[in-house]
């Protein structure tokens, strides 16, 4: 092996080491012992590690809490996007229609719109319908996408036409064509884009904080700075432990389908 | 006729209300917020004008937002773009010798941009901290000064930078290798018959311009997310101490939804939005003009 | 300046395969060369390891007697055109032609924009590069699209721009990469003149790398034929198609290919056809009413300037023939008799290797 590789190999290795340092510590102090860290002799790997505060965090804490709000909201919010993109995406790749560019026009300006943009008069809104503090706030706003709306239609724009036209001929209704021809094939596009939902919304710290003040209704990010402030700082350990815990989904997922999560989340570059 | 404008609407109609009612009419709302002196609850609101913008560039604290919120950009986009360009060449020139080494340390790259950064940012509080702290702990056994890397005034807004720099190297770093591997390998082969004697004028003679309309992408989207920076302020400082690491996105939310001044907080909205706007402006600018090939 | 390159035994293995095996090739001053092979035969490792853009596993690459083998493409001055041509996407036809030059002349920092202010003898060079370049454009009919961008050419300007840039510097050999491959047929034949008479004017060792027979037979002084990673036949164009030195070969050149007559099916021919092998190429058959081989015609294809007959001899051996000029085509069914003068018969032992027939 030439030097010159061995010193990239080693360089980026140490950077590799810097990207990790957070990831390492919190899994660390999440296993150690309450004397190992509040001492002074702090060490970046435990001596004696321990299961104890992964035990606290989901027996004593609202940590499964929180994950279950995780799952119920990003849950909610993919499967009510898809309800309502998929057949638009359709109609809008293969069906001439009034007023189809300027949906697409309009689609493509709003994907220069921040969710932050919206927010004021959303929250307005929805206390005007006395929905604040509840899954509905959580969910509802997420369901116009038009980051969604545009990748899927130019998914199902590549499917032939003739393949379209051989479905209407054989009988199938037009909402069967998009659920039934479109959907699948337009599949690693939908995967891509429900990786992407699922990332944004399960990490989201933004909308929640506004939205909600129940903790009860806590979101996995939400949680941990409820949990966090809760504790007069005396429970670090427990507090890495839950930290690692709502951490954990997204990232096996990520390390289970490296290629499916880097093309999700590099397409939202795309969006405003 | 009629049957063929139901079926539209039926497919596209949820779709379309859902990005008016969403996307359009919020925006429409919050331009018109922006000018009045509305306060979540209250049922009515007096026209004031510009009087909301005169306070967000005229008062010491709004300034104060837009200046951290651009000094953080200043120091996150340069390094977080050249950074995922050296990570990004580095490891397209291992992916052959070393294949499987580079993969594990591409996924360890982008492993922050997956991860829940409430979560990582909890973490670094944690390496931060004066005295539990592994950061500090380092700096003493190096025979350095410990810091105050959060409550420091002077220290605090480079410390959220370093951390915006930790999460965004390995996305820069994936839209970079994309670049790489799309770029001819018979135009590396020409530029050393055509004399070029060393890997960096090869990088100046072929890379770096066929890396151009990558580079431009990646700045725009690395300056988007730079500008819109929250989660780690609202997780580990609350915009303190006493406002030094205050941001644009954080006194939004502070203003509009801790002290609901709903009028005040949309002209904040409009500024920050009307800037996105304007990076899209110069990206579109620029690709018609220099980076397009044709 | 010009002189000449070889490959003294050169060997280049990937892994497990070998592209180029145990390979010696000389390109003398002023000579025109063609590698001809099928895709896959080796003959682009070759050119690379020839360009200086791979390095051999075993054995030694020489310019001018000098041993160049560690030396990089850079050092080598050896001109490469691409089959893709290459060419620099954002710079300008004027500058991609002038890139050799500007490499080989300045430093990386008489490179820097600006320096032409500084230094006079940067500007001086430039003036020079500047000439040179235009000396290229007129060569090569290239003056109206010097400022355009390589994007905005067709592929037969690109091709004129890749020559330019090739040429530009005054190599001490040139290698062509499949040079013809992208052009239509009309500028096919244009582009081969031009190529050759720029041969003829500049005498710079030439090499050709084709899969196009007509490409190496038409351009090249010397065609050397290469087969799984080795030179099976090196000789002048008509050597090697009147002469060729195995069975593969003579199955590979020649526009239809050879009828190969097993040992034994061809005593009517030749007796020396009891054996060994006997080639006869489709258009050296003629149809005679004495003619010893006796077939069955299959199918009659009529193709303009010649009609190809696919006949059923002996044995159930499969022939074929091509007939030209004024002569009667027999219909399908139709029995003939074949024969062919002893002038045009090959021979091959039947380790596929040429003997010699006895006259």
């Amino acid at each position: 092996m030439k030097p010159s590789t061995m010193i990239t190999a080693g360089l980026l290795a140490i950077g590799a080491a810097m990207i990790l340092l957070p990831f390492i510590w919190m899994v660390s102090v999440s296993v150690k012992p309450h004397a190992e860290v509040f001492t002074t002799e702090v060490a970046l790997l435990p001596k004696n590690p321990t299961l104890q505060n992964y035990w606290h965090a989901i027996s004593q804490t609202d940590i499964p809490l929180y994950l279950l709000n995780g799952a119920i909201v990003t849950g909610g919010i993919l499967v009510l996007q898809l309800l309502v993109t998929v057949p638009a995406a359709y109609a809008l790749a293969h069906r001439e229609f009034v007023g189809r560019n300027v949906m697409f026009a309009g689609i493509v300006a709003a994907l220069l719109v921040p969710f932050h943009v919206t927010a004021i008069p959303i929250f307005i809104g929805l206390a005007e319908f006395r929905l604040l503090n509840t899954y509905t706030a959580l969910i509802i706003p997420f369901v116009a996408t038009a980051f969604g709306l545009f990748l899927l239609r130019q998914a199902f724009a590549r499917i032939p036409k003739e393949l379209v036209d051989a479905a209407r001929i054989d009988g199938m209704s037009e909402m069967g064509i998009a659920w039934r021809v479109a959907f699948p094939l337009g599949m690693p596009t939908v995967i891509a884009f429900s990786i992407f939902s699922v990332t944004a919304h399960w990490n989201d710290l933004f909308w929640p904080l506004i939205a909600t003040t129940d903790p009860d209704l806590a979101t996995p990010p939400r949680g941990i700075l409820f949990f966090r402030d809760e504790e007069s700082g005396d429970d670090i350990g427990p507090l890495m432990a839950g930290a690692t815990l709502i951490t954990a989904p997204l990232v096996i997922g990520f390390l289970m389908a490296q290629k499916r999560f880097t093309q999700g989340l590099a397409s939202a570059g795309l969006k405003g | 006729m009629i049957r063929r404008w139901t079926t539209d609407l039926i497919l596209v109609g949820p779709a379309a209300l859902a990005v008016v009612l969403f996307i359009f009419l919020p925006v429409a709302v919050v331009f018109v917020l922006a000018f009045t002196d509305y306060q979540f609850g209250a049922r009515s609101a007096n026209w004031i004008g510009l009087e909301n913008f005169g306070d967000l560039f005229g008062s010491r604290l709004g300034r104060n937002a837009i200046f951290n919120t651009l000094i953080y950009a200043a120091i996150v986009i340069p390094a977080s773009v050249g950074l995922g360009l050296i990570v990004a060449i580095g490891l397209h020139d291992l992916t052959k010798r070393m294949p499987r080494f580079s993969q594990a340390l591409k996924a360890i790259y982008f492993l922050p941009v997956a991860a829940t950064l409430v979560a990582m940012a909890v973490s670094w509080q944690m390496l931060m901290h004066p005295s539990l702290g592994l950061l500090n702990h380092w700096a003493v056994s190096l025979g350095l000064q410990p810091q105050q890397w959060l409550s420091d005034r002077d220290l605090v807004l480079y410390s959220l930078a370093a951390i915006g720099i930790w999460q965004s190297v390995g996305y820069n770093m994936v839209l970079f290798l994309a670049g790489l591997t799309a770029i001819p390998h018979a135009l590396y082969d020409a530029s050393e018959v055509d004399g070029a004697r060393g890997g960096w004028s090869r990088f100046w003679l072929v890379t770096w311009p066929m890396l151009g309309p990558t580079t431009l992408f990646v700045v725009i989207v690395t300056a988007a997310n730079a500008f819109r920076v929250f989660e780690t302020v609202a997780t580990m400082t609350a915009g303190g101490p006493a406002f030094a690491s205050d941001t644009i996105v954080y006194a939004l939310y502070r203003e509009g939804f801790v002290y609901f001044k709903a009028g005040y907080a949309s002209a904040i909205t409009v500024v920050f939005f009307l800037a996105l706007l304007l990076l899209t402006a110069i990206q579109i600018l620029l690709i018609e003009r220099r980076v397009h090939y044709r | 300046m010009t002189g000449s390159l070889s490959l003294h035994n050169v060997s280049k293995r990937f892994g497990d395969l070998t592209a180029v095996d145990n390979v010696s090739l000389d390109i003398n001053d002023g000579e025109f060369v063609a590698l001809l092979g099928a895709s896959g035969c080796g003959k682009s490792t070759t050119l690379r390891l020839f360009a200086g853009l791979e390095t051999p596993t075993d054995g030694r690459v020489k310019l001018d007697k000098k041993d160049v083998t560690d030396e990089s493409a850079s050092a080598r001055n050896i001109a490469l055109m691409f089959q893709s041509y290459a060419l620099y996407p954002h710079l300008s036809v004027a500058q991609n032609i002038a890139m050799p030059l500007i490499l080989r002349r300045f430093n990386a920092v008489q490179r820097l924009p600006g320096a032409g202010f500084v230094s006079a003898k940067v500007r001086a060079e430039k003036a020079n590069i500047r000439e040179a370049v235009n000396r290229m454009a007129d060569l090569l009919r290239l003056n109206e699209l010097l400022n355009r961008k390589p994007g905005q050419l067709s592929g037969g300007q690109q091709q004129r721009v890749a020559l330019a840039r090739a040429l530009v510097r005054d190599p001490s050999a040139f290698l062509l990469d499949e040079p013809l491959s992208n052009l239509d047929t009309q500028l096919r034949a244009e582009t081969r003149e031009e190529i050759k008479a720029i041969h003829k004017r500049t005498g710079y060792p030439f090499l050709l790398v084709t899969h196009d027979q007509s490409d190496a037979l038409s351009m090249a002084d010397r065609v050397a034929v290469m087969m799984e990673g080795r030179i099976v036949q090196s000789g002048t164009p008509t050597e090697i198609f009147n002469t060729p030195a195995t069975q593969e070969v003579a199955t590979f050149i020649g526009h239809h290919r050879m009828n190969i007559l097993p040992p034994g099916a061809g005593t009517a021919l030749h007796p020396d056809g009891a054996n060994l092998a006997l080639g006869i190429r489709p258009e050296e058959f003629s149809l005679t009413k004495r003619g010893g081989l006796q077939a069955t015609v299959e199918s009659v294809t009529f193709h303009g300037e010649e009609t190809i007959l696919r006949l059923r001899g002996p044995d159930d051996l499969s022939l074929r023939s091509a007939l030209r000029g004024h002569v009667k085509v027999p219909e399908v069914g139709a029995k003939v008799r074949l024969t062919a003068s002893n002038g045009s018969l090959h021979a091959f032992g039947a380790d596929g290797v040429r003997q010699e027939l006895a006259q």
